[in-house]
């Protein structure tokens, strides 16, 4: 079991490959694993044992006769509950969607099902992936792996936890506002934000489609470079789904930052905690002795992002969860006289605090007497884009930390604001859609740091490529 | 109504679009099916699905604006209106706010002897809704009306009579029709109508408040919920009350309008730009080229053929009953040398014409009307071949000779008939020969049925003639 938690994707890859173990005997080691931590950890929502091992057993099938069907066949991977997975129950960890079963796949997991990959369960998130530590979850809280009384991040936690406990080798979350991201700094695993459109949302229960990307949370940069071969892609079915060919991510991996340019956002050193600040230049010095050139560049409104972030996020928010009313599908209140009432009852019974909070915000700021906010929120988004994308038409990487604490105690942040405040630096990349990659590096008391590198739009070769770098670098 | 007013109304018109798919996924678009046979997560709202735009419905909305003269934008985008309604699966609609697809156009309309010009602010895309079915177990909902694609065209306010309302609905019915971009049928809801009603002294510029009219599915329900309302409005202010913004519906048993709600607690829909949909983008050459799919006007056609052939309205209204019908018409009237004829032979059968593709080629067309021109086959003869040549398409000079249908005008055959007829009907001839020249009509209607219609008539009623004067009166 220990063996097998502690490989990565690709080194699963090739011992499957090698016969040296088996599809099933990975399944059962990280089905074990969890046995022994999820009493503790709370990662898992749903855990799909008897599928999981039936899948197993046909990737062993395709591997005893030399015939995997991508480098991922057999290796198991969980995938976060805001993704629809055809046949498991999909709860975005919502009372609202109890026992809703998709009738079909999210377009990123049947690549992955076409890629082999095992589906091993659904992860925690916070409630519909609105939160930062996972906390707002209305199954429980999930705990981190490196110290169960800290929290795993959000929203994506218990993807996040899963991989850093073992309990899968990758997994799928999703990140709006840095839901990838900042939960692998604080689990100290690699975390990416693609380009948006670069993998289709088609079946992400998401919601801010134009902030929403579906991410990664893997072991490191090079499992990252091959579940993203496997995931991206044009999809016919989500009209904001780009056409351009996906890269060779893989090509390349190793080669180093020798000659690239990189520029450390100067802001974000003020804003974070010193342990954070401290390892963040210690990377820029590790980039600069691996060959990189690295430049100090200013973002000056890069705290203005934050509101604009909630602004615009809450705003597509209100919209995109009207549709939960109790008519179709999902939770119904009962007891109720008429369809106004249902429709009211359902969602007053059905969502939790945090919910109904960006709910009302967004409906707030949709008004017609608050417009202004929304549109000056909508000009920030762009001057913000198109002075990110300037600055990259130069360099080849942006420097952020990724969060600017380590995991904190669990229950320690009642107030939301102070919760949102830990998005400032994920916030930038989900805005201007650039893709954007956190790395572990470094620690303060065993909890891991993690430094962000935010890349040009469709530039997760290269981007990937320094994440490899600064991975290596590390120690 | 009391003549002191004037009446002022703007219409905002729904029409489903007959595109093959919904706006927004893969579902078929029929009216009528089981209930929720054509649905799939997308229409029905379900978590994580998305939209993706036809580009038919976008070609069908074009193409309707060009028919009513607007300015196609060539960048316009789709935004969401957020209500809530059990018949709405995701709590918004997608439609078109402050960048609709087509802008400023005109309908002219015949009115009082001229014409008018109905100005047209905006041509918009949007999604159906479902349909609520109430019934005694509770309330059912049927998706399969779901993001069925509708155009919305909005007037200005420049229609001063039922009678131009109802114009400008039949004259939009037509064309949109005839370019095969939808059924438009009231009693289907493929075309809905809301009537924005205001009435001010006759006189004055100043609009009044108004009364949108819902619940309209006729055209003549239309035109009598106008009448009350116009009535309803003058009695008020004649009694010194004032009116308020609001929606009224119309019972069709009364004939009368009702309040459903007051306009000041009209919500805020809080539109904004559908993040799950890129713009619109059109370039120049797309739209000419949609502009040059379309027909030529059904009303164009009609003048053109009057002036050409000589083909009176009716007859031609029958003709322009399809794109299919008129085209089949000006192929075949090219080729031959009896437009007319063919014209009112066509338009004998309205219901066929109306059916669809014409299944007969302009070539056999034209030379059943030659042979009918030529007085090689009578009228019934031509309706016959006709019903023919639909079953089956072929020559019909062929079919003429094959089953024996040509006219007879050989005198040698002819006599024998008519001596043969008289003989028949010694009381028809004394009718005639009495002054009663109706009888020789019966005379002729036996021979035709005795030929089944291929008697010559010209020749025939000569020969009878010559019999029946021939003939001495016995009473003399």
């Amino acid at each position: 079991m220990d063996k097998v938690c502690g490989m990565t994707a690709l080194g699963l890859s090739a011992a499957l490959r090698r016969r040296e173990l088996s599809a099933r005997e990975a399944a059962l080691a990280c089905l074990a694993r969890m046995e022994e931590r999820e009493p503790q950890l709370h990662a898992y929502l749903t855990v799909s044992r008897d599928e999981a091992l039936a899948e197993a057993d046909a990737a062993d099938r395709r591997l005893a006769a030399g015939e995997p069907l991508s480098p991922l066949d057999g290796v198991p991977m969980a995938v976060k509950d805001n993704l629809c997975t055809k046949g498991v129950r999909t709860t975005c960890a919502s009372r609202m969607l109890e026992g809703f079963v998709p009738p079909y796949d999210a377009e990123a997991v049947s690549r992955l099902g076409r890629a082999g990959a095992v589906l091993l369960g659904k992860t925690n998130l916070d409630e519909f992936a609105m939160g930062s530590d996972t906390g707002t979850s209305a199954f429980g809280p999930t705990a981190n792996p490196i110290d169960p009384s800290r929290v795993p991040g959000g929203s994506s936690g218990g993807s996040a936890a899963a991989v850093a406990a073992g309990e899968a080798l990758f997994a799928l979350g999703s990140d709006t506002g840095g839901s990838v991201r900042q939960p692998a700094a604080l689990c100290g695993v690699v975390g990416l934000r693609p380009t948006y459109g670069r993998i289709s949302r088609y079946g992400l229960v998401g919601f801010g489609p134009s902030l929403d990307q579906v991410g990664l949370v893997t072991k490191d940069a090079r499992d990252c470079a091959a579940v993203l071969a496997a995931t991206a892609g044009f999809d016919p079915h989500d009209a904001t789904s780009s056409r351009q060919s996906p890269g060779a991510y893989l090509d390349g991996i190793g080669d180093g930052v020798r000659g690239m340019r990189a520029a450390l956002v100067r802001e974000s050193l003020a804003e974070a905690e010193p342990c954070v600040r401290r390892e963040l230049l210690r990377a820029v010095a590790k980039l600069e002795s691996l060959g990189a050139r690295v430049d100090e560049l200013s973002l000056p409104f890069l705290k203005d992002m934050l509101p604009a972030y909630h602004i615009l996020g809450s705003a597509e928010a209100s919209s995109n969860l009207a549709r939960f009313d109790g008519v179709r599908y999902g939770f119904r209140a009962s007891g109720v006289s008429d369809w106004r009432q249902l429709i009211r009852e359902s969602r007053s019974r059905g969502f939790g605090l945090e919910v109904k909070r960006r709910i009302l915000l967004g409906t707030f700021v949709l008004t017609k007497e608050q417009r202004d906010a929304y549109e000056k929120a909508r000009r920030l988004r762009r001057k913000t884009a198109s002075s990110m994308a300037a600055a990259l038409s130069y360099y080849d990487f942006l420097l952020l930390p990724t969060s600017p604490e380590v995991a904190w105690k669990r229950g320690e942040k009642r107030d939301p604001v102070a919760m949102y405040r830990s998005d400032l630096f994920v916030v930038p990349a989900s805005i201007a859609g650039l893709p954007a990659v956190s790395v572990p590096f470094g620690e303060e008391n065993g909890l891991p740091v993690g430094v962000q590198l935010v890349g040009r739009a469709f530039g997760e070769r290269e981007l990937l490529r320094a994440a490899c770098a600064v991975e290596e670098g590390r120690a | 109504m009391s003549t002191r007013y004037e009446t002022v109304i703007g219409l905002e018109t729904h029409i489903e679009l007959k595109t093959e798919t919904k706006a927004f996924c893969s579902c078929a678009v029929e009216f009528g099916a089981e209930p929720n046979t054509h649905c799939c997560p997308v229409c029905t709202g379900m978590p994580g699905a998305l939209p993706v735009l036809n580009a038919k419905a976008v070609e069908f909305a074009v193409k309707a604006g060009l028919l009513l003269h607007c300015r196609v934008s060539l960048r316009s985008k789709l935004d969401r209106k957020n209500y809530y309604y059990p018949d709405l699966p995701k709590a918004y609609q997608i439609s078109q706010y402050d960048q609709p697809i087509c802008t400023g156009g005109w309908l002219e309309i015949p009115s009082g002897g001229g014409t008018k010009r109905i100005r047209i602010e905006r041509l918009h895309l949007e999604e159906d809704a479902g349909k609520l079915i109430h019934g005694e177990g509770g309330t059912l909902l049927d998706c399969n009306r779901c993001g069925v694609p509708l155009i919305e065209i909005v007037t200005m306010p420049d229609f001063r009579s039922a009678e131009e309302v109802t114009a400008y609905l039949q004259l939009l019915r037509e064309r949109i029709r005839f370019a095969g971009l939808s059924d438009c049928r009231m009693n289907e809801g493929s075309l809905r109508c809301d009537v924005n009603l205001s009435i001010r002294p006759l006189g004055s510029h100043a609009l009044g408040e108004r009364a949108e009219l819902k619940n309209l599915n006729s055209f003549q329900f239309a035109a009598k919920a106008i009448a009350y309302e116009e009535r309803r409005q003058a009695a008020v202010l004649d009694a010194g009350g004032a009116l308020f913004p609001e929606t009224r519906g119309f019972d069709e048993g009364t004939g009368e309008t009702f309040p459903m709600r007051r306009k000041e607690s009209q919500s805020d829909y809080r539109f904004f730009p559908e993040p799950d949909l890129p713009p619109i983008v059109l370039t120049q050459e797309q739209v000419a080229r949609w502009a040059s799919e379309l027909p030529e006007l059904p009303d164009v056609l009609r003048e053109r053929w009057r002036a050409t052939y000589g083909v009176n309205r009716e007859t031609a209204e029958a003709l322009t009953v399809t794109r299919a019908a008129a085209e089949a018409f000006e192929r075949a009237a090219a080729l031959t040398r009896f437009p007319k004829l063919l014209a009112t032979l066509l338009a004998a059968d309205p219901a066929r014409l109306a059916e669809g593709e014409i299944p007969v080629s302009a070539e056999h067309l034209a030379a059943l009307s030659d042979l009918l021109g030529e007085k090689t086959i009578g009228s019934g003869t031509a309706k016959e071949l006709l019903a023919l040549l639909w079953k089956e398409d072929q020559d019909p000079r062929e079919a003429v000779g094959r089953l024996g249908l040509g006219k007879i005008t050989d005198r040698a055959v002819l006599e024998p008939l008519t001596r043969e007829i008289l003989a028949d009907s010694p009381r028809a001839a004394a009718d005639y020969r009495a002054g009663k020249k109706a009888a020789l009509q019966s005379l002729l209607g036996q021979a035709m049925r005795r030929t089944q219609g291929r008697a010559d008539p010209d020749v025939t009623r000569e020969l009878f003639l010559a019999s029946l004067q021939a003939e001495p009166r016995k009473e003399e």
